[in-house]
């Protein structure tokens, strides 16, 4: 039976002898590879006009790489403390912190940080502005002692003597001789020796270093270290007194005499240098905040997003003085609904009307509905104040026909009354035109013939007309709502604030002189 | 990421492809008749002198910080000259984002041969921020909208005395100004203002003293809405930008008293983007040097009544081009109008901005 088959297949060959089926197989592909050059610029264009953009703005939601990468030091260390020990972290990490911000400060990269952890926390944008701009006055303390021990601490070339590789110096040398400004200077590289003896007060340098020559462009050669720096030396020289006579490169002497001299140093902590300028420093809360949101990737922009936060103990809603985002959905939804039944109650009469009546007198109305399209939406605005305002057109007519007092005006603008009606109305004709596309498919011999088989007026609408005309309604709800979210914030009569609302401003009009 | 900064980029330089020829030279400003004063006394004189430069003005100085945000992101600022408020300014300078100027080198002295640096003073509040003008924010009200029998207000508290003066009134929808008003008005001393709201205690008793008058206030974001709400008399008094109500009051005829009291001086001023290749840099210097010199600056307040920032420049103030009228006596810094000022803390707010921003916008949806 299956030898019966294959050699049937077999059998059905194409002129020049090849089977048939992969003959057929091959000009269908041809057919679609065709059609898909065909289709290849536009599905180029949207691929790189619409999907990449989503793309990259759904991974900016979890991107947090503004952390690691300012603090990258503090962030290491950070990881051996436990947020639950109700104590605030040790001493090394606020070293850490301290030479992370201060070359995060002279790149100018603290404030964005700082406006980053904002969002998890009220006060963290102020701190890190605040504290930026006093941390290169951290360990001035040290700076002074030392220049006191001996005036070669503050000569720029004790320190790269001190720090810099061999190949580095001659390199420099090499390029400062020549002068030449389009070639860039060379890296700044670290001694073995130093890098061995003196970890902590290498690693700062080399960063003092790199910021010196990509920002200013200056050269190590020229500059004094920062005050961090000779803090990070006091602490590798007491951390470790055998630092000094391990430590063979050039120098050694000098670093001998320290060594031995800076026990005797008056000396002020990291910890305590943070929290004099600025106590917040010594509060639990922003370490944890800061230890929470430390990782390359965050849920916290989807947590802030539904009021809630990340806490010691899992999520957890945020106070109820700060939620809004709950409530500005739920305020939303329900004007969405209420909008959309004011749309249907007022627009289904018209489309009604329109799908019934002659073509001529229906395009005539057509004109009409379509009439606010063709207006800019300012003067739609615009016209809406002059009607709605409580010293407007229409508190006037109540007034002068006695429905309301003078003093009784009604509210009708600025707040969420305002916002429905003129939302009716910007979205009204995007609820007509479907309804009536809809409508004019329903043929009107259904209803005819269900009234003839018996059926009462209702029975007729409910059963024939409405039942249709729900087939083809889903499309129209989708249609209107989604105009409605995206219209949601532009004509200024709502009492709801959007979020960002500073930053969007009416085009036409300036916010300052 | 990578791929973000490329369609940016693209897009960036498709929108503004017609603006990258070295003679072309774009400048930021609030559009209005603020940009229009500018014109008339800043670029078109100046391009009279320089026929091959075009000014391109972009009407996008009230998000001029996060636009600068995102040019520097996408590495292609097409901005040459961008007109900011100072605490704006001064904000760009921390991110880096505006460049750095030594007064003395890049902007010319008094006619006298003060120093740029002296004759500007302490309105040089940035490294990066050259200064234009002084403005103030303050309230104005409609006299006969008052009820019957009630003293003309005379007081910033004013604002919050609702039993003398029922309706409503607008305020900025922002906290700046507002939070200040409300503790001097909470009884807070002027100069303990700033101390007071660095603490929460102090921020939750803005915000208490705001909530008494909240169902009662219109929040405006263009500066334009006060004087016309107040003209269609849908409040009974409000704050704006002492040009606004200017306009309002001199040029339109309008029956509005400002009220003086508690005016908030603030600064705008211009910012040059940092990173701009050499050739543009040396126009936008060209310009801002001519621009702010004593003259120009004098020149300014014939069409606008906010204040020269140059001291050198006070006495040539003059005229208003068009009606005629002294300009002096409706300057912020008059005598009779500085009685009572409020001098804002910019550093402050460059520091607390982002944090009371948040909670205004939680205070307002509650």
């Amino acid at each position: 039976m299956s030898d019966t088959t294959t050699n049937t297949a077999e059998k059905l060959t194409t002129s020049d002898g090849k089977p048939l089926k992969a003959s057929l197989a091959k000009a269908l592909r041809r057919q679609k590879m065709r059609a898909l050059l065909l289709i290849a610029p536009l599905l180029l264009f949207v691929l790189i006009s619409f999907a990449a953009p989503i793309v990259d703005m759904l991974f900016r939601s979890v991107q947090n790489e503004i952390v690691p990468e300012t603090l990258p030091r503090t962030v290491t260390v950070l990881e051996s403390w436990d947020e639950s020990s109700g104590e605030i972290p040790s001493d090394v990490v606020f070293s850490a912190l301290r030479d992370d911000l201060v070359i995060a400060a002279e790149r100018k990269r603290h404030t964005r940080l700082g406006s980053r952890l904002n969002y998890e926390m009220t006060g963290m944008s102020s701190l890190f502005r605040k504290t930026g701009r006093r941390v290169d006055d951290f360990g001035e303390i040290f700076t002074e002692q030392f220049e006191n021990l001996n005036e070669a601490w503050v000569e720029p070339a004790t320190w790269v003597s001190l720090m810099a590789s061999e190949d580095w110096v001659a390199a420099q040398s090499k390029w400062a001789a020549a002068g030449d400004d389009a070639v860039p200077q060379p890296a700044f590289v670290l001694s073995e020796a130093a890098k061995q003896a003196l970890p902590r007060t290498a690693d700062i340098y080399s960063g003092f270093a790199d910021v010196i020559r990509t920002e200013d462009g200056d050269s190590p050669t020229q500059e004094e270290p920062w005050n961090p720096v000779y803090a990070a030396l006091y602490d590798d020289l007491i951390e470790n007194p055998d630092a000094a006579s391990s430590y063979s490169g050039a120098m050694a002497e000098l670093l001998l005499t320290a060594a031995e001299a800076v026990p005797s140093f008056e000396a002020l902590t990291a910890r305590e240098e943070f929290i004099d300028a600025d106590e917040d420093w010594g509060s639990l809360a922003v370490w944890q905040t800061l230890d929470r949101y430390s990782g390359r990737y965050t849920d916290g922009y989807y947590l802030a997003a539904l009021d809630a936060q990340r806490t010691a103990d899992g999520i957890e809603m945020v106070p109820e003085g700060q939620r809004i985002y709950l409530l500005l959905f739920m305020r939303t939804l329900i004007l969405s609904v209420v909008i959309t039944c004011s749309c249907l109650l007022l627009g289904y009469p018209v489309a009604f009307l329109l799908s019934h009546l002659p073509l001529r007198s229906a395009n005539l109305l057509m004109i009409l509905v379509l009439l606010p399209f063709w207006t800019s939406l300012l003067v739609r605005t615009s016209a809406w104040k002059v009607l709605l305002q409580q010293q407007g057109v229409i508190n006037d007519m109540l007034v002068f026909i006695g429905l309301v007092s003078d003093d009784g005006r009604l509210a009708l603008i600025n707040n969420a009354t305002g916002t429905v009606i003129a939302m009716t109305h910007i979205l009204l004709p995007f609820m007509i035109l479907p309804l009536y596309s809809v409508m004019k498919t329903i043929s009107p011999t259904y209803v005819r013939a269900a009234k003839s088989l018996g059926a009462t007026d209702w029975t007729a609408f409910w059963r024939i007309y409405f039942r249709s005309l729900c087939r083809g309604s889903a499309r129209v709800l989708f249609w209107s709502s989604s105009c409605r979210s995206a219209t949601t914030s532009r004509p200024n009569l709502s009492a709801v604030p959007p979020v960002s609302s500073s930053r969007t401003g009416s085009p036409t009009t300036s916010r300052v002189p | 990421m990578k791929t973000k900064s490329i369609i940016l980029a693209l897009a960036a330089s498709l929108a503004t492809s017609t603006a990258a020829y070295a003679e072309e030279m774009t400048i930021v400003s609030w559009g209005g008749a603020y940009q229009a004063s500018q014109k008339s006394a800043y670029t078109d004189p100046y391009m009279e002198m320089n026929p091959d430069i075009e000014v391109v003005w972009d009407r996008s100085s009230n998000e001029a910080v996060a636009k600068l945000r995102a040019m520097n992101e996408a590495g292609n600022v097409t901005w040459d000259l961008v007109d900011v408020v100072a605490a704006d300014a001064m904000r760009l300078c921390d991110e880096g984002l505006a460049m750095e100027y030594d007064p003395d080198e890049m902007l010319a002295p008094a006619p006298d041969g003060t120093p740029a640096s002296e004759d500007f003073g302490d309105l040089i509040v940035s490294d990066c921020f050259i200064p234009q003008i002084v403005y103030s924010t303050t309230a104005a009200y409609r006299p006969d909208l008052l009820p019957e029998g009630a003293p003309a207000p005379e007081s910033i508290c004013a604002m919050f005395d609702t039993e003398t003066y029922p309706g409503k009134r607008a305020l900025e929808k922002r906290p700046i100004n507002n939070v200040e008003w409300a503790l001097i008005c909470d009884g807070v001393a002027k100069e303990d203002v700033y101390d007071v709201l660095e603490t929460e205690e102090g921020q939750d008793r803005a915000f208490a003293k705001l909530d008494t008058i909240k169902d009662d206030v219109i929040w405006w974001s263009a500066a334009a809405e006060p004087p016309q709400l107040l003209a269609d008399g849908e409040i009974v008094m409000g704050s704006s930008y002492n040009g606004r109500w200017f306009s309002a009051i001199v040029e339109e005829n309008q029956p509005f008293k400002m009220l003086w009291d508690a005016q908030v001086f603030d600064l705008d001023g211009w910012i040059i983007p940092a990173g701009l290749p050499e050739d543009r840099l040396a126009m936008v210097k060209d310009f801002v040097k001519y621009a702010t010199d004593t003259q120009r600056l004098a020149d300014q307040a014939a069409y606008i009544s906010y204040g020269p920032a140059r001291n050198s420049s006070a006495p040539l103030v003059g005229k208003h081009a068009e009606l005629g009228v002294d300009m002096g006596p409706h300057m912020p810094t008059a005598p009779e109008n500085s009685k009572n000022v409020f001098v804002y803390n910019y550093e402050w707010w460059a520091d607390y901005r982002d944090d009371l921003d948040a909670k205004f916008q939680a205070w307002l949806v509650q």
